[in-house]
Formats: C-alpha cells, sequence, structure tokens
C-alpha cells in the first residue's frame, strides 16, 4: 500500500511542453520532495498524480493499481483515488465551519456518527485545535487554517499524502514550527508523503529523499546528503544550498585548476583530463585564516553578513568574488587580507558543456 | 531507475484503447457532459429556430395560396422577399416601418443616453441632495413595463380622435390635445425615453463609480485640468459602457412592442414590431417571418457599426451591481435647484404614472375624473353588465386571477430555470475555459442577445407550430412562454453564473473532489451555497422581466396561456382603460413587492455574509 509510480508523463498546455517524460517511483511511507524552482511543473505534476489534470502521455500506478494508462484507455477521477491533498491556499470552505470541513467527505463514506465524531476530535488534536470545531475559517488566522486543512487529511486516513507547498503562505516563524509538526505527521501517520516546494531549507529538512526538477525534468534525486554534497549538475548546485555555492571556472595545467587569480588543487583522475573544467565548492568547505600560512591564498574582505550563529563573508582574490561561511559573529573592516584553503575532498568539478557533474561521466 | 511496466505512449486516434480513453475521460470531467447537453439543448432553441424561419421565409405555404393560387405548397419561393421589399405594398409593409422604427430607435437611444448619463453623473459624482433615495426611485422604471408611462400618457391626453372616452386634459380645460401629441411618433418617443434612460442610468452610473480611483490618481500625478481630465481619462474609461447603453437600448427599442402599438396603432403608425404582429394576425407569417429576419440583421450591424464607432470590441457588457464609491464635486449654488430638478423629473417618471392609473382605475366613467365619479368597482365590483362589457372587477374576475396566476408560475418557473441553466452555462464555461466547448456555449448562451424580443417571438411561432420529433407543438401552451423568457435572460443569467463560479477558487472544488465527494454533492454542498447571492440577484432580475414582459410573448399568448401584460393589452385594445389601468397597477405593485421580500429573505439568510477569495 501507498506506492506511487509514474511511468513516462508528458503534458503540456498548448504548444508548451511542461512536464517532460516523467519517470518516478515513491516507496511507501516515504517522505518525498519535488523542488524546484517556480513555474517548472511540480504543481502540474501533483495535480496529475492528485487526478486533477490528465497527461498527455503516460501512465500513472497508484497503491498497485493502475488510475491512469493513456495506452490502456484507463482514467480513474480523482474522486476514487483516495488519496490526500493540502493545497497552497488550503482550499479550506468558507461556508462551513471547522468541525463540518472536516467531516463532509467522511458522512460521504458511510462512517457512523461516532466514529467520525472521534476521528474529528482526534485529528482536532493532532493538529492542536481541540475547541475550534465552531469556528468559520475566516475567524482563523493563518496558520490555524493551515491546521485545518492538514487536520481534514488525517481524519481521511489516507494512505497517500500529497501537498504543495503548505507552508508558502505562512510567516518564517510560523513555517520553521510547521516544519517540525508535519514532519511529526508524517511519522505518525506513516503515509506516503509527495511534498512540493520551492524552498530548499523545507526540502533539506523533511526528505527522505528529493527531486530537483527544472523546466519539467528531473535534474537529480537522491538523498539530502547527497543532493547537498554531489550536484549532479550546475543548475542543481547553483539552486541548492544558501549561500550558493562558489563556482570557478578554469584550465587544468600542473595538477591545478587555474582560474587566473587562483588556483585549485585537483585529484589526479581529474588532473589527467587536460582542457576546461568548472569546480564548485560550498561556502563552509573553504578554510580561512587571518594570518598567511603556506599555500593559502589571499584575499581581501568586501561585505560581511553576520546572521547571528554565522557569518557570510563575501571576499575577492583580484576580481573573482568568494563566499566564505565561518561560523561566530564576525566584524572585520572591509579590504582586509585573508587567507584561504580549500578542502580538496568536498570539490565538485563539472564538464563546461554538458555542465554535468564529472562524478556520473566517470561512473 | 526501475521502468514501471505499465505501458506508456499514445494510441491511434481510433484504436479500442482511445476510445475507452475518451469515454473514461468524461467520468472526470463532468462539466464536459454538462457542457455539451446545454449546448446541446441551446442549439435546439436558439440555432434551430432561427434556420427554421429562414426556410419558411423562403417556402411556399399554405396561407400564400390566396394571393398566388397556382403555387406549390412546400416549393422553393422568393414570393415572401418579393412581397415584403418589391411590391406595392411593400411600402407599408416595409419600407415606412423601417424607416419609423429607425426613427424610434435612434431617437429614444439619444434621450434616454442624455438623460441616463446625466443623472448617473449627477448621482456619483456631484453632491446632490437625497441620493439614497433617488437612488432607489431611479430604478424603479426597471420593474415597470416599458408601456406603463403610455397608458399613463394616453390617460392624459388621449383625444376624440379614436372615439370612446377623453383625457385628464381635456376633462380640466376642454382642449382637445392635437393627434401628434396624443398618438405617433412624438409621445413613443417621449414615454420609451423616460422609460429606458433607466438602463443607460444602471450602466453608467456602475462604470462611472469604478473609474474613480483611477482618475483621481492619474489626476494627482498629471496636473491635468479638470475638463481635460474627464475628456481624456474619464470620457474613454466610460466608452463601453456607453456603448452597451446604445447598443442594449436600441435593441430594446427595436423589439418593442407594447408603446408603439398603444400610440401608435390608433394612427397607423407601423413600426416594425407592430406591422410583424399585424402581418401575424392578418396569417401572413411569410412576411412577418422576413420583417423579424430583417430586424435581426438590422440589430447585428448595428452592433457592428457600434462596436466599430466606439472602438470597443466587446461593447456589449451586461449589467452589474456595483457598490457605488463617493469622490464628490461640489454643485454649490446649484445643488438645491438641481436637486429639485431631480425630484420634478421622478415625479413625472415614476409618481405621476402610477397616480395617473390608480386615478383611472378609480373612475366609474371613463374620461370623469371628477370626485363625485369615483368608485372601487373595478378592483370589487361583482359585474354589471352596463359597466366596461359586464366584465367583474379584479378581485372577482376569473380571467384576471387566472392570468394573474399564470404571470407569477411564469416568474418562477422563469427565474428557477434560468438559475439552474445560468448556473450550469457558468459552470461548463468556467471549468472547461481554454476548450473550444466552452467558448462555442459562452456565445450561443449570449445568442438571444442580439435577437429583437419580437423577432425572437415570430421566431418561436415558426418553430413550435407544429411538433418536431418528439417535442410536441407548443404553440398557445404555458410551457413556450417559459422557455422563451428563459431563453431571452439567459445572455444576463449565464453571464451571472459565470461571475459567479469564477469567484468560487477551482481548489474549493478540487478539494472536495480529491476527497472522494461526488459532483451532486459537490454542487449543492459547495458551488451552489457559494454562488447563491449572485444566482439570486439573477434570479430575481429574470422574476421581474418576465412579469412585466410583453413584446417578447405578444405573439405566443392565446387565452390559454394568457398572463397580466396581455390580458392589460387586450383591455386597452377593448378601451376598457379602468381594467387595463386597475390590472397594470397591480402587477407593478406585485413586482415591488415580491422583490423586497426576496431581498430580505435573501439577506436575512446570511447569503451576503459569505466572503470568497
Ligand atoms: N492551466 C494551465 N494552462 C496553461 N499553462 C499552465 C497551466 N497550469 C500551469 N501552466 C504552466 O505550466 C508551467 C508549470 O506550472 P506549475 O506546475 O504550476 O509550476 P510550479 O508549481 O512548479 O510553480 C508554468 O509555466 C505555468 O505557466
Ligand atoms: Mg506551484
Amino acid at each position: 500500500m501507498g506506492q506511487i509510480l509514474l511511468d513516462g508523463i508528458v503534458k503540456s498546455y498548448g504548444k508548451v511542453v511542461v512536464v517532460k517524460n516523467l519517470d518516478l517511483t515513491v516507496q511507501p511511507g516515504e517522505f518525498l520532495t519535488i523542488l524546484g524552482p517556480s513555474g517548472c511543473g511540480k504543481t502540474t505534476t501533483l495535480r496529475m498524480i492528485a487526478g486533477l489534470e490528465e497527461p498527455d502521455q503516460g501512465a500513472i500506478k497508484l497503491n498497485d493499481k493502475v488510475v491512469f494508462s493513456r495506452n490502456n484507455g484507463v482514467v480513474v477521477p480523482p474522486e476514487a483515488r483516495h488519496l490526500g491533498l493540502i493545497f497552497q491556499s488550503y482550499a479550506l470552505w468558507p461556508h462551513m465551519t471547522v468541525a463540518k470541513n472536516i467531516t463532509l467527505a467522511l458522512k460521504e463514506q458511510k462512517i457512523s456518527k461516532s466514529e467520525i465524531a472521534q476521528r474529528l476530535e482526534n485529528a482536532l488534536d493532532m493538529v492542536q485545535l481541540t475547541g475550534y470545531a465552531e469556528r468559520y475559517p475566516s475567524e482563523l488566522s493563518g496558520g490555524q487554517q493551515q491546521r485545518v486543512a492538514v487536520a481534514r487529511l488525517i481524519a481521511l486516513r489516507p494512505s497517500i499524502l500529497l501537498m504543495d507547498e503548505p507552508l508558502s503562505n505562512l510567516d518564517a516563524k510560523l513555517r520553521t514550527e510547521m516544519r517540525a509538526s508535519l514532519k511529526r505527521l508524517h511519522r505518525d501517520l506513516g503515509a506516503t508523503t509527495v511534498y512540493v516546494t520551492h524552498d530548499q531549507i523545507e526540502a533539506l529538512t523533511l526528505s527522505d529523499r528529493i527531486i530537483i526538477m527544472n523546466e519539467g525534468q528531473i535534474m537529480q534525486e537522491g538523498s539530502p546528503y547527497d543532493i547537498y554534497h554531489h550536484p549532479a549538475n550546475i543548475f542543481v548546485a547553483e539552486f541548492i544550498g544558501d549561500p550558493g555555492i562558489n563556482l570557478f571556472k578554469g584550465t587544468i595545467s600542473n595538477g591545478m585548476l587555474d582560474c587566473g587569480a587562483i588556483s585549485i588543487p585537483l585529484p589526479t583522475t581529474i588532473a589527467n583530463r587536460g582542457g576546461n573544467l568548472i569546480a564548485g565548492i560550498r561556502p563552509e568547505k573553504i578554510k580561512v585564516s587571518e594570518t598567511a600560512k603556506n599555500g593559502w591564498q589571499e584575499v581581501t574582505t568586501g561585505i560581511l553578513q553576520p546572521t547571528g550563529a554565522n557569518t557570510i563573508l563575501e571576499v575577492k582574490a583580484e576580481d573573482i568574488p568568494i563566499t566564505l561561511l565561518q561560523t561566530g559573529f564576525i566584524t572585520l573592516s572591509e579590504n582586509t587580507p585573508l587567507w584561504i584553503d580549500f578542502e580538496t575532498d568536498a570539490l565538485s568539478f563539472f564538464n563546461t558543456q554538458t555542465q554535468e557533474n564529472l562524478r556520473n561521466e566517470v561512473s | 531507475m526501475i521502468k514501471a511496466p505499465i505501458g506508456s505512449g499514445k494510441p491511434a486516434f481510433w484504436s479500442v484503447q482511445n476510445i475507452s480513453y475518451q469515454a473514461y475521460r468524461l467520468k472526470t470531467r463532468p462539466e464536459l457532459i454538462i457542457g455539451v447537453l446545454a449546448l446541446c439543448f441551446l442549439s435546439f432553441v436558439v440555432l434551430v429556430p432561427l434556420l427554421q424561419i429562414i426556410q419558411d421565409a423562403f417556402t411556399f405555404q399554405s396561407y400564400d395560396l390566396s394571393y398566388e393560387p397556382d403555387g406549390v405548397v412546400g416549393s422553393f419561393t422568393l414570393f415572401h422577399i418579393d412581397r415584403v421589399f418589391n411590391q406595392p405594398i411593400s411600402t407599408a409593409l416595409f419600407y415606412k416601418p423601417l424607416l419609423n422604427s429607425l426613427k424610434m430607435g435612434f431617437a429614444v437611444t439619444a434621450i434616454a443616453l442624455v438623460v441616463g448619463f446625466s443623472l448617473a453623473w449627477l448621482m456619483v459624482r456631484t453632491n446632490v441632495h437625497f441620493k439614497g433615495v433617488f437612488g432607489a426611485m431611479l430604478v424603479f422604471p426597471y420593474m415597470m413595463p416599458s408601456w406603463v408611462m403610455a397608458i399613463a400618457w394616453l390617460s392624459l391626453f388621449k383625444n376624440d380622435r379614436i372615439g370612446g372616452s377623453e383625457g385628464l386634459l381635456t376633462y380640466l380645460t376642454g382642449i382637445q390635445a392635437p393627434d401628434w401629441v396624443a398618438y405617433g411618433i412624438f409621445p413613443i418617443v417621449i414615454t420609451l425615453a423616460l422609460h429606458y434612460y433607466a438602463y443607460a442610468y444602471l450602466l453608467i452610473s456602475g462604470a462611472l463609480a469604478t473609474v474613480d480611483s483611477e482618475l483621481e490618481e492619474a489626476g494627482a500625478t498629471s496636473g491635468m485640468g479638470k475638463w481635460k481630465r474627464i475628456r481624456v481619462i474619464t470620457m474613454p474609461l466610460l466608452m463601453p459602457a456607453i456603448g452597451s447603453a446604445i447598443v442594449l437600448t436600441f435593441i430594446r427599442i427595436l423589439g418593442t412592442f407594447g408603446t408603439p402599438a398603444l400610440l401608435g396603432l390608433p394612427v397607423r403608425f407601423f413600426t416594425f414590431s407592430t406591422q410583424i404582429y399585424a402581418s401575424i394576425n392578418a396569417r401572413n407569417q411569410g412576411d412577418a417571418f422576413v420583417l423579424a429576419l430583417v430586424l435581426i440583421v438590422l440589430a447585428i450591424s448595428f452592433i457592428w457599426i457600434n462596436s466599430r464607432i466606439i472602438g470597443v470590441r466587446k461593447s456589449y457588457v451586461t449589467m452589474t451591481g456595483k457598490g457605488f464609491r463617493k469622490s464628490e464635486s461640489d454643485l454649490g449654488k446649484m445643488r438645491w435647484p438641481i436637486t429639485i430638478l431631480v425630484i420634478l423629473f421622478l415625479c413625472m417618471t415614476v409618481a405621476l404614472p402610477l397616480i395617473l392609473l390608480l386615478w383611472e382605475s378609480l373612475t366609474l366613467i371613463p374620461g370623469n375624473y371628477s370626485i363625485s365619479n369615483l368608485t372601487t368597482y373595478f378592483w370589487n365590483g361583482k359585474g354589471n353588465i352596463n359597466l366596461a362589457y359586464g366584465e367583474p372587477g379584479i378581485i372577482h374576475n376569473k380571467g384576471i386571477l387566472e392570468a394573474l396566476f399564470n404571470s407569477i408560475k411564469l416568474g418562477f418557473a422563469a427565474a428557477l430555470f434560468n438559475g439552474v441553466l445560468g448556473l450550469l452555462v457558468g459552470y461548463a464555461v468556467v471549468r472547461g475555459r481554454g476548450a473550444r466547448l466552452s467558448k462555442w456555449l459562452e456565445a450561443i448562451a449570449f445568442a438571444p442577445y442580439i435577437f429583437p424580443s419580437i423577432a425572437l417571438g415570430a421566431i418561436y411561432i415558426g418553430m413550435f407550430s407544429t411538433n418536431i420529433g418528439p417535442v410536441p407543438a407548443l404553440y398557445g401552451t404555458f410551457t413556450i412562454l417559459v422557455l422563451i423568457t428563459v431563453i431571452k435572460n439567459l445572455p444576463f443569467t449565464s453571464r451571472t453564473g459565470i461571475a459567479a463560479i469564477l469567484q468560487i477558487h477551482q481548489s474549493l472544488e478540487e478539494a472536495a473532489r480529491v476527497q472522494g465527494i461526488g459532483w451532486f454533492r459537490r454542487m449543492f454542498r459547495i458551488i451552489i451555497p457559494l454562488s447563491m447571492s449572485g444566482l439570486v440577484a439573477g434570479m430575481l432580475l429574470t422574476f421581474i422581466t418576465a412579469m412585466r414582459e410583453l413584446s417578447l410573448i405578444i405573439l405566443l399568448i392565446s387565452p390559454g396561456n394568457m398572463v397580466l401584460t396581455g390580458l392589460i393589452f387586450s383591455y386597452q385594445e377593448m378601451d376598457m382603460s379602468q381594467h387595463s389601468s386597475a390590472v397594470t397597477l397591480m402587477l407593478v405593485l406585485l413586482i415591488i413587492v415580491i422583490s423586497v421580500i426576496v431581498r430580505l429573505i435573501t439577506r436575512s439568510a446570511g447569503v451576503g455574509r459569505l466572503n470568497v477569495t
């Protein structure tokens, strides 16, 4: 129960192909996040799983049952797919109380009155809204409305949950709180979850597995750790991480990547290739010293952005900008000289033409 | 990645898989089913009748035998065309009515527009007194039949030309009003304009109220003078509303029957509408069909020319009820004089006709307006052979009470069907947005707008005088009155329906879908409750129009399906002015009372409380 399979899904609006030949498997109980910039086709994908949009081609299987196959002439309407969906706008019915919002679908299913009351109480309890049953949605705050939408889902007990940017309408603080409670919810219900977001923090903190999507195609799929540390291509490398990854374009010479003002040490397998490539390194993987060290390269400081626990440093090696991330609250005046060193095993290398990570080419 | 073994790709169009896919697909797209059904129904009741009278107009009919005994019934003929356009009789049949209709149309439209515009400007953009009361009174004509003014006019100015009693003017002064004052184009234009200004007023004041904010911002930043601002900013923004007011008024005038009949027929002043009526009565249906077609062509060309001149493609926006915003200029010393002018105007257009009707209905001997001649006989008399052909007063008059019942039934039935149809069309159009079906449906639901009322009536005679397949001949039945009223009002109600559904965010319904709630329950639990306030307003409008309609149904009523408006017209034709006045007054009061009740009920039911995003 709870498996989702997408096979060769294509979807276009008019001439614009929005989802291009998408294959995807979600294992039972897994928390999968689809992460991508706005307009890349995330919502469309989710809506096709729910049955609210029809793919032009391909097949979809939920819980071991084919619910859509263009080829075999099968379309199961959303009403019969038995899954839970949380909309970005929550989609609470404004003319019904919280209790009615939660129980409307239950009444449809010929569930006994006592059972319905029980489930309502449980669901409200889980989202900490006990006592709000008789309120109307317009009498609730944004966070509370979001929790009602969650409670509506809980009460139905679907084995598959779909969520479309459920936190994007909340302010930053509430978002962190709700993130934790969504994670708890997933653990408690054990339902297969597909979560759509453009916010990488949500993706990294919540997911078992992340799919990075761009222009209707999967750019990379993998664990949060993999995605962060081994981006499959330059798009993923740049998309993930805040502050963003440093990319240096250079030419291989003498076992080093010569980028002009700086040069980066290369592992031998890569140094042997010759030619051009792009090296990437995350800001926190560059070591910093206030005094000159042997083999370290000199830079001068620009803007500093202390965020409390960490500080983001914009520095320059001649005209090459580099972003650094250091722990602690650092204050330095502008144009102070610093020395930096790259953690060699944290480097990623990309082909300048294909923009793919060289790891993938070798394997 | 392991490929799921469930087959991707796209099958051929005629394959079993594709056909079964398309069939399955319907299950997930209820709007498609509704759309197709609605499109079929509307084509049957709008397009088919139109094609039918085109065919009839070019077919030799049995009633033509009296003119051309050797014609072959059922064969193709240009006989009707020839008679209407190209014979000695054509002058009386076609050219004069055409000229009269055009004169009437242009004159009324111009006056109504000027009056409506001035009033709208006064009400929205100035500090004239008593706005609340005026606002309520100015839309009064909308609730009355358009020919109430004509009946009132006759009460005032009737002269001895056609025999029978004379009007109040003659009674008070002894002077006979000249013919051109009592009958013909002059009184027709005046009385129609004093009714139809209400449409221009409603449309333009709505637009004016929404233009305000934009005007203020632009004016404040660019430092334009007041008049330049009005000319450069306000007028162009008002153009769509003015354009729609022009089109709406002109088409309604082309199709209007009551007023030209009451004030024109006594002096043999014919317009298209009265000529169509006369031709049908003379059993020359072919002539009537040709005239109706010309009328439709005229309406379409007018819309086209108007949109060319105004330069707005959709210059036929329908009415919406928007709240007015305050941003008033000071009238200064003119504030009271202008207020008094408006009061006089309202007295003339609203109070005076109603008072005249009441007075007329209370006179025992027609034409004698003295206190001693007052009686309540025409309200509660039991019938007296010496009075009005022995016709009893309203409350004892079986014919009137039956017509009253029919009118109310017609109003409710039309409102109900219009509400349902408007909702379904709105649902199918909005949910199917982007598809061709949605566009067609929207277009055909709007098509009746361009049929002048009398022409639509003529079309329906042609269509439903015999049975069509399983549909029985509907001529003379109550059903056909409901049908034609529903169709004529569909442009407005489908607009209301579309607006109402657009207001309900799609996700509200989708949330219910994924939770397993079926289509009917979604409609009843979510869509209908959330669109209720808009729908009720639209249905009330249909109810009012249905109750006061004459032009649309005059060709279709018979003793078997008589309604109040038809009865009033026949009383008037028989010169039974007390009866016609009493019934008219009753009708107007009924419409007002029911509108007020509906407003009160819907407000207390909390329909307005909802705030849908
Ligand atoms: N109903 C629609 N009609 C036309 N284009 C659409 C429709 N829905 C989405 N699109 C387009 O498809 C692309 C993907 O949309 P969406 O799936 O909503 O992106 P995301 O959720 O990733 O932001 C966008 O470019 C959007 O403009
Ligand atoms: Mg989206």
